[in-house]
């Protein structure tokens, strides 16, 4: 019987991956754990490992062979020498494609790369040279969290900055989420700009008291005497599979909170605008990143640009209906846009918040005044999300305007579940969003 | 100790081994697309959870951490429900809704699988109040990660411990890295064991890479607990051979300092033990081997083979 080995998935994004090396040839017996073969990634170089005994009987790939797709088989192994290749074992090998979602997500970027001309860099680069810069500017600025020196970030986003800031101002903690942030907190207080890096904002619970009953009310405690100019950063909501703990959205919590500011990037080019002005903010600000975003390429730009918080961007303009988004549902408004264009003739004008506290009442409102209709869209859950606060806006500054009720897109009223099909019936889809849309335009 | 009868050191031999050939299934499958999300691996650190496992009583609760499918099937729970967790599949452990770092079995005593870094321990210390409190004269044990050892709740939960006289038994796996992180990096005085002291809770420091030193402290530490004088803690020195998770490449380390570990592999160890001592032979061993692949390999052939949860199983669950 032969088995074949599959070009390994070695991490949620990764599409494809290249063969740096062979430990094995054709004709030699493995046993389960021996390393076969080195394969670099998006993000790392792994081993990998035989599962199975047997013989090697053919590599389909030599060392150096680049973008192996993911499942492609790399080898076949035999459990008897010579034997000629009949059938694949059924039941083990790659029958599965990788998972819908994720593949959703790669399409998502993949329009979007090729929108854009050559200056391109990735979401993850964008705030690493951002917060680089600022660092650069104002000795004040340190960043801390779990990984974020020496291992260069769990997703990545901090890499270099120890080689260049040295670790006095990029600095590694201990899991100690409540300890770190306060301590920051401190140092805010004392003067400094601390960067709290969270690596993801699921661990901020651990930590939500300092944040909201320190950092947030100290300034109005202290009667205006104490500000506390720092940034809660790191990838909110879900990435792929992660499951129940690892997948909240916390955008409606922060932003429920008077002295905290609130932001969400959607690109490459407004995640620099907005952490520019989250470090110079005197504020506490909450910067919430998403990891499957952090691959994304969009537009670049070396200006020292600001984005003001409380300013939306119309992403598209339109004038059918209006569809109020932001961070990663940006895009998949944009998706849904499209598709109601070809095929429903329908102009969607797409608003992204960029900023949830302060809210850009403004924008959303004119947009309404000419649109006559609204659907909000988040990864959030429903009840009292940042949705809810533009319903409650809509309803009184432009309720005259409003020629059908306003629907709320969101995840599911539920945890998250574990597996990829329930995963994507939790979360917001592009065909949710057409329907909203269609709904408010009675369709 | 007590002295190990020849199914013993065969049920030693064959839970290691089986989750040994169980991660490095869930591995494969990974690499596949079947199973998604973060899977942390227990490759290396068999010894751990099997020594424990020896000195377990029926009635007694576990609580561990995300890296917990070793910890299942040494609580003898079935490898093929396991990987139908990991898989996302409705046979699994948690019918596919909590993946491979949320599992329990309530019938097991088996109170998960916990994401969150420090959780399980103030959560484990409850579940031994709750053994007082009905006064059956069961423990909870506790697992513990190197890294988690710097977080605040677990000092809060032994300070409750130690005042309230619980029988918990905290196990820390000290791996030598929370994710990147060498343990001398992250905790001021390392010595792990000793940070129960402050609160007058005894500790030890055990060889977690040979399965007879770790049954042996379990033991002894078991009946402490057990026999009503509080909680204990056992700093088990161990090692991961893979990354943290899968996409670790693990740059934070030598490739010495693994090959170190490796060449004192507790599975090997075990098998010495066995040979030297002629309690089976080298073919008896090596047909148990093939068997255990074999079960393995139709967990996982199980598990593919098993449903994904239907639509309406995203709403359920959510309130009794
Ligand atoms: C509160 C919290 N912070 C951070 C994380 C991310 N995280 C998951 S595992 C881990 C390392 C834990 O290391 P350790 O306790 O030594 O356990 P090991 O993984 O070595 O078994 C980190 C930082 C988390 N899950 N929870
Ligand atoms: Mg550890």
């Amino acid at each position: 019987m032969n088995i074949e080995i599959l070009m390994p998935a070695l991490s949620p994004t990764m599409t494809e991956g290249n063969l740096t090396k062979w430990f094995v040839s054709e004709g030699q017996k493995v046993k389960p754990g021996d390393v076969i073969a080195e394969i670099e990634t998006d993000k790392a170089t792994m081993e990998v490992e035989a599962v199975d005994e047997g013989f090697i009987k053919k590599l389909f790939y030599k060392e150096g062979d680049n973008n192996i797709p993911v499942n492609k088989p790399i080898a076949l192994i035999s459990d008897q020498i010579g034997e000629k290749i009949k059938e694949k074992n059924k039941t083990i090998i790659g029958t599965k494609s990788k998972d819908k979602k994720e593949l959703e997500q790669t399409e998502v970027s993949e329009k979007e790369n090729s929108k854009l001309g050559q200056d391109q860099i990735t979401m993850r680069q964008a705030i690493r040279d951002t917060i680089a810069e600022e660092m650069r500017k104002d000795r004040k600025v340190f960043i801390l969290g779990e990984e974020v020196a020496e291992y260069q970030g769990a997703y990545k986003v901090t890499q270099g900055l120890l080689e260049e800031f040295g670790e006095k101002r990029v600095i590694d903690t201990p899991i100690s989420e409540q300890g770190f942030t306060g301590l920051a907190v401190g140092a805010a207080f004392k003067g400094l700009i601390p960067i709290v890096e969270f690596m993801t904002f699921n661990f901020s619970m651990q930590a939500i008291d300092q944040i909201i009953n320190s950092a947030a009310k100290t300034l109005y405690m202290s009667g205006g005497q104490i500000n506390c100019p720092i940034v809660f950063r790191g990838p909110n909501g879900a990435a792929a599979q992660v499951a129940a703990q690892h997948s909240q959205d916390f955008s409606s919590w922060y932003s429920h909170v008077p002295g905290l500011k609130v932001v969400a990037p959607s690109t490459s080019l407004n995640a620099k605008g907005l952490l520019r002005s989250a470090i110079r903010d005197p504020n506490p600000v909450i910067f919430l990143e998403n990891e499957i975003l952090y691959g994304l390429k969009g537009e670049n730009s070396s200006e020292d640009f600001t984005i003001p918080f409380g300013k939306a961007n119309i992403a598209k303009e339109g004038s059918d209906t209006t569809i109020v988004t932001y961070s990663i549902m940006l895009h998949k408004s944009l998706q849904a846009a499209e598709i109601l264009k070809n095929e429903y003739n329908l102009n969607v004008e797409v608003i992204d918040l960029q900023s949830l506290r302060p809210l850009d009442s403004e924008t959303i409102v004119n947009s309404v005044k000419k649109t006559n209709r609204i659907v909000t869209v988040e990864e959030s859950w429903p009840f009292a999300s940042v949705g809810s606060e533009v319903v409650n806006i809509v309803q009184k500054e432009a309720f005259d305007y409003l020629d059908a009720p306003i629907i709320k897109v969101n995840s599911a009223d539920v945890p998250m579940p574990y597996s990829s099909e329930l995963e994507k019936l939790y979360l917001p889809q592009i065909d949710d969003i057409v329907n909203a849309v269609k709904e408010v335009n009675y369709i | 100790m007590k002295k190990l009868t020849k199914s013993d050191h065969l049920k030693i031999y064959s839970y290691m081994l089986k989750i040994r050939r169980f991660e490095e299934r869930s591995s494969q499958l990974y690499g596949m697309g079947h199973i998604g999300g973060f899977c942390h691996l227990y490759i290396g650190q068999e010894a751990v959870v099997v020594g424990v496992l020896m000195t377990i009583k029926k009635n007694d609760s576990v609580v561990t951490t995300y890296r917990d499918h070793g910890h299942m099937i040494a609580r003898g729970l079935e490898p093929k429900k396991i990987m139908s967790e990991l898989t996302g599949r409705v046979d699994g452990y948690s019918s596919g809704k909590g993946g491979s770092m949320h599992m329990f079995s309530k019938k097991n005593n088996f109170y998960g699988g916990h994401g969150i870094v420090g959780a399980q321990v103030p959560i484990g210390t409850g579940i031994a109040f709750t053994h007082k409190y009905n006064g059956d004269k069961n423990i909870c044990r506790t697992y513990i990660g190197d890294g988690a050892m710097n977080n605040g709740q677990v000092f809060e939960a032994f300070n409750l411990a130690a005042l309230w006289n619980l029988p918990v038994l905290y196990i820390i796996e000290n791996n030598k890295y929370g994710m990147g992180t060498a343990v001398d990096r992250a905790a001021a005085g390392s010595d792990l064991y000793k940070r129960g002291e402050a609160f007058g809770i005894k500790g030890e420091i055990v060889n977690g890479m040979n399965v007879y030193s770790v049954i042996k402290a379990a033991e002894k530490a078991g009946e402490y607990v057990r026999s009503g004088k509080g909680p204990y803690i056992l700093e088990v020195q161990t090692y991961r051979y893979r990354g943290h998770s899968m996409s670790d490449p693990a740059k934070y380390r030598t490739k010495t300092e693994l090959e170190q570990y490796k060449s004192s592999d507790p599975i090997a160890i075990v098998k010495e033990e066995i040979i030297k001592k002629k309690v089976a032979s080298k073919n008896e061993l090596e047909k148990l081997d093939k068997e255990i692949i074999e079960e393995i390999k139709s967990a996982a052939n199980f598990a593919l083979e098993s449903q994904f949860p239907n639509k309406e199983e995203l709403y359920t669950d959510v309130y009794l």
